[in-house]
């Protein structure tokens, strides 16, 4: 598995200004320890208005179980990437990131 | 919570047909029903937005709600019949192969009642060993347990006997495999104080046990996960060498009076019928569709196809979640009339707070096309991907999307609420492949409005609802066509679309079966015209079933990009007997049919084509009416905002490519997260991705064909989704018209 090593960190403003497209083989090494995480736990979106709203929510990781809503309401796909990325660096990299 | 929901009988009817409607309400006492017509799916506002064509009908009124339960989990049932009624010793057997051992008590044979707690049961219990459980019918049971937890994905030999004259139980637990310092055998012999009650009015259950009769099905609890291979079941107490003298072949004369049932599933392998080979005929039937054409317990691995030694697969898989007909009474029912234009409609059903909407396919008149344009709905496409829960059950869903998947709350529904069935996309309860898909059931994921995790940034649709965005432009652009589905295709070959001068597919018209296949590919020969505005079209081999309604089998046989991989020994269709996996396996890449075949995918952002050179020749002229020199293709749209993207397709000369084909377009510039396709990968090497990776493209070409006929195809899912950019003036609505247009025209290319 891949560890964040100290450099990765000038990857982090990357992906604030392009949370989904191209990326640099550096940061789609990031994204790819960020986004591969196992179900139980995994955040998602509940879209909860069509084209305007997204709920974030974690998956139980098991089939019929609940899918817990959290409060976290998101106007864009973007700001909800920028959220689960810094939750996830915090995680991972053991550092809270700013807005 | 999902208020309403329901499914129809058909999915296509001619008029003067009729049509039955299944509804299911949570709570409402009633709802209202209307016919639609169903123009454009897509909510999103960036695009044209929903539309929907209301049509009257005499389907439109109020009606009473009602729950209809969903009952899934597969089993056989032998009807009841004197002789099990009038057992007393007896001794029932069978190779297992269990793949839940942990989950908790399930019956392998049984004839139990559940209400009365009378007869028996040889089963797992709540640790995974075998079990016998004796009831008496008047609230006392017992059971006589192995203690041994059995292994998952092993062959067992289990049995029981029972002896009526002084209650000594013999269990069997035999595993075919031994491990050293594992040792999950068991031989033991107790004496039981509770008598079993035989005259207890229930059928003979295989993988689950009887719990009573509603509206004339029999239900069934305590489902078992794994195989079973030929049980059987005797009326006295059978020694250990009797028990192996009935594990295969024919059984000897000694035992011929006391066998009862003896079902040999490697017979009649492609219906739902189960043979006792024993003379008297127990013959029963498979409920909910459990996997059959599976390798038994003496499957040596010399040969790959039932056919040949059908001997050697005489198990069927079942599942606590197979589910084939959801059984429902019929709420309503539509006689398509003369003169109702033909397309893609839907029952629209609706209580206060929910909807749902029933699509359906009204075709012409049979044998009358009132276009020269066919649309064919993609409906096995639609059932291989029904109700598919990827988004909460793969973990590389986000890998795919490089996006936090974002579900529906129809994907939360159904997520929570495992009973409505899988997609072959899925994987079963005991992680098997679901190879069987049916449509009479509610699909959730076929619906107009509905977006898809899978179908890119944007409008994010998939399957149905992304082929509104044609359905949409032809009506935008006063195109007239006719449609009919993949099913009418199937059943009716050739002569269903020979009416016809332009055959246009869908975004991604991936399910093939062989007369489908056979009937475009006569249509290419009569000099029929085929634009395919879709990707990765022409993929996996299909099987209709013979003779049940509204269910595809899917073998995700060696190759192609796959949800879940066959079992050795399981490609052929149980269905037909056909191969199954890749139509490109089977020689038949779909450059042969359209000229470009799967290449590549991602599901973020799509791109733009290039023109190239060959774009130039006099030949196309008339494709390219309107488009500069040098104008980047499709460099907009509403699925992932380029007409280049999700699925990919390219030209290949040896993968069948026509030598006279024009590779006019090319894509370019794709995002990392699109990868080329595994069947091209055969030593893995890094640059694989878009952006380093010349197979991750998508083509589009142009050819003549020796009829006068000719196929034009842009090799991408999301084509359709630019075609209304700009209200419908852009250079993919443009070139798609211009190719319709010449291709409506009778003069032969
Ligand atoms: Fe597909």
């Amino acid at each position: 598995m891949y560890q964040i090593r100290p450099e990765d960190k000038a990857y982090v403003e990357e992906f604030k200004k392009t949370p989904i497209g191209h990326h640099s083989p550096n940061l789609q090494r990031i994204l790819n320890l960020f986004r591969g995480e196992p179900m139980a736990g995994k955040y998602v979106l509940i879209c909860t208005r069509p084209h305007r709203e997204w709920t974030l929510a974690v998956l139980p990781g098991a089939r019929g179980e609940r899918i817990r809503m959290t409060e976290e309401v998101f106007q864009s796909i973007e700001q909800a990437e920028w959220y689960v990325f810094k939750q996830r660096w915090a995680k991972y990299a053991g550092e809270n990131l700013g807005d | 919570m999902k208020q309403i929901m329901g499914y129809s009988d058909k999915i296509s009817v001619c008029p003067s047909e009729t049509i039955r409607f299944m509804v299911s309400c949570e709570k409402a006492s009633n709802y209202k029903a209307r016919l639609v017509r169903i123009i454009h799916g897509d909510t999103n506002p960036e695009g044209p937005g929903y539309k929907e064509r209301a049509v009257k009908s005499d389907l439109e009124g109020t009606y009473k709600g009602r729950k209809q339960a969903i009952c899934p989990g597969s089993c056989i049932v032998i009807p009841n019949h004197r002789a099990f009624e009038q057992l007393g010793s007896f001794s029932v057997q069978a190779m297992v192969w269990p793949t839940t051992p942990e989950k908790g008590r399930q019956s392998i044979l049984s004839r139990w009642n559940a209400k009365s707690g009378a007869g028996f049961i040889l089963g797992l219990d709540d640790q995974g060993g075998l079990v016998l459980t004796l009831g008496d019918g008047t609230g006392a049971s017992e059971d006589v347990r192995t203690g041994k937890v059995m292994l998952a994905r092993e062959w067992y030999f289990v049995a029981a006997s029972y002896n009526a004259a002084n209650g000594e139980v013999c269990l069997y637990q035999d595993p075919l495999v031994a491990y050293a310092k594992v040792d999950t055998s068991a031989e033991l012999r107790r004496t039981a104080k509770v008598r079993p009650r035989h005259a207890n009015g229930a059928p003979f259950v295989v993988a689950a046990h009887y719990a009573q009769t509603s509206n004339g099905r029999a239900r069934t609890d305590g489902h078992y996960n794994g195989k079973i291979d030929r049980p059987s079941l005797a009326d006295r107490v059978l020694s250990r060498l009797e028990m192996e003298q009935l594990r295969g072949g024919d059984p000897p004369h000694s035992l011929s009076s006391a066998i009862v049932g003896l079902w040999d599933f490697s017979k009649q392998i492609t219906t739902e019928q189960i043979i006792d080979v024993s003379p008297n005929r127990h013959h029963g039937e498979t409920l909910n569709l459990p996997a059959r054409a599976m390798t038994g317990w003496n499957w040596t691995g010399e040969e790959m196809c039932w056919r040949h030694k059908p001997e050697q697969y005489g198990a069927i898989h079942f599942h606590d979640d197979d589910l084939y007909d959801a059984g429902w009474e019929a709420d309503f029912a539509f006689t398509a009339p003369a003169g109702l234009q033909s397309g893609l409609y839907a029952a629209h059903v609706a209580t206060e707070d929910d909807e749902d909407f029933i699509p359906f396919v009204i075709r012409p008149e049979r044998g009358k096309a009132t276009s020269k344009l066919v649309f064919v709905v993609p409906t096995a496409s639609y059932m291989a991907y029904a109700n598919e829960h990827m988004a909460t059950d793969a973990a590389l869903a986000e890998l795919l999307t490089g996006s936090v998947v974002a579900l529906q709350p129809v994907d939360v529904f159904l997520h929570e609420h495992r009973e409505y069935g899988y997609s072959c996309y899925d994987t079963h309860s005991d992680g098997s492949g679901v190879c069987y898909s049916s449509r009479l059931r509610p699909i959730l994921t076929m619906r107009p409005k509905y977006q898809s995790w899978l179908g890119g940034k944007g409008s994010s649709l998939w399957q149905m609802n992304a082929d509104t965005h044609i359905i949409d432009w032809l009506e935008a652009m006063k195109f007239d066509y006719d449609c009919i589905t993949d099913e009418d295709l199937h059943a009716e070959g050739y002569e269903a679309i020979a009416p016809y001068r332009v055959f246009m597919t869908s975004t991604h018209h991936e399910y093939w079966s062989k007369q489908m296949w056979d009937a475009l590919d006569a249509f290419k020969k009569a000099g029929g015209r085929l634009i395919y505005t879709g990707g990765n079209a022409w993929y996996w081999r299909i099987a209709y079933h013979p003779t049940k309604p509204g269910v595809i089998e899917v073998r995700r046989a060696e190759g192609g990009i796959r949800a879940w991989a066959a079992e050795p020994g399981e490609y052929y269709h149980s269905f037909t007997g056909e191969h199954g996996g890749l139509w490109r396996r089977q020689g038949l890449a779909p450059q042969k049919m359209a000229g470009v075949g799967f290449s590549a995918q991602g599901f973020d952002l799509s791109s733009y084509y290039r023109r190239t050179k060959e774009s130039f020749d006099s030949r196309v002229n008339f494709i390219f009416e309107g488009v500069d020199k040098d104008e980047l293709i499709g460099n907009f749209g509403l699925i992932g905002g380029g007409a280049a993207g999700l699925e990919l397709d390219r030209a290949d000369r040896l993968l069948g490519t026509p030598p006279n084909a024009l590779v006019l377009a090319s894509s370019e510039n794709h995002t990392p997260i699109y990868m080329v396709v595994l069947e091209e990968i055969l030593i893995n090497a890094p640059g694989l991705c878009g952006g380093e990776n010349d197979l991750v493209r998508a083509d589009i070409v142009f050819y003549e064909t020796p009829s006068g006929g000719a196929v034009f195809a842009t090799g991408s899912i999301a084509w359709a989704g630019s075609l209304s950019h700009h209200n419908y003036d852009n250079d993919v609505s443009r070139i798609t018209s211009n190719v319709l247009r010449r291709f409506l025209d009778e003069r032969p290319f």
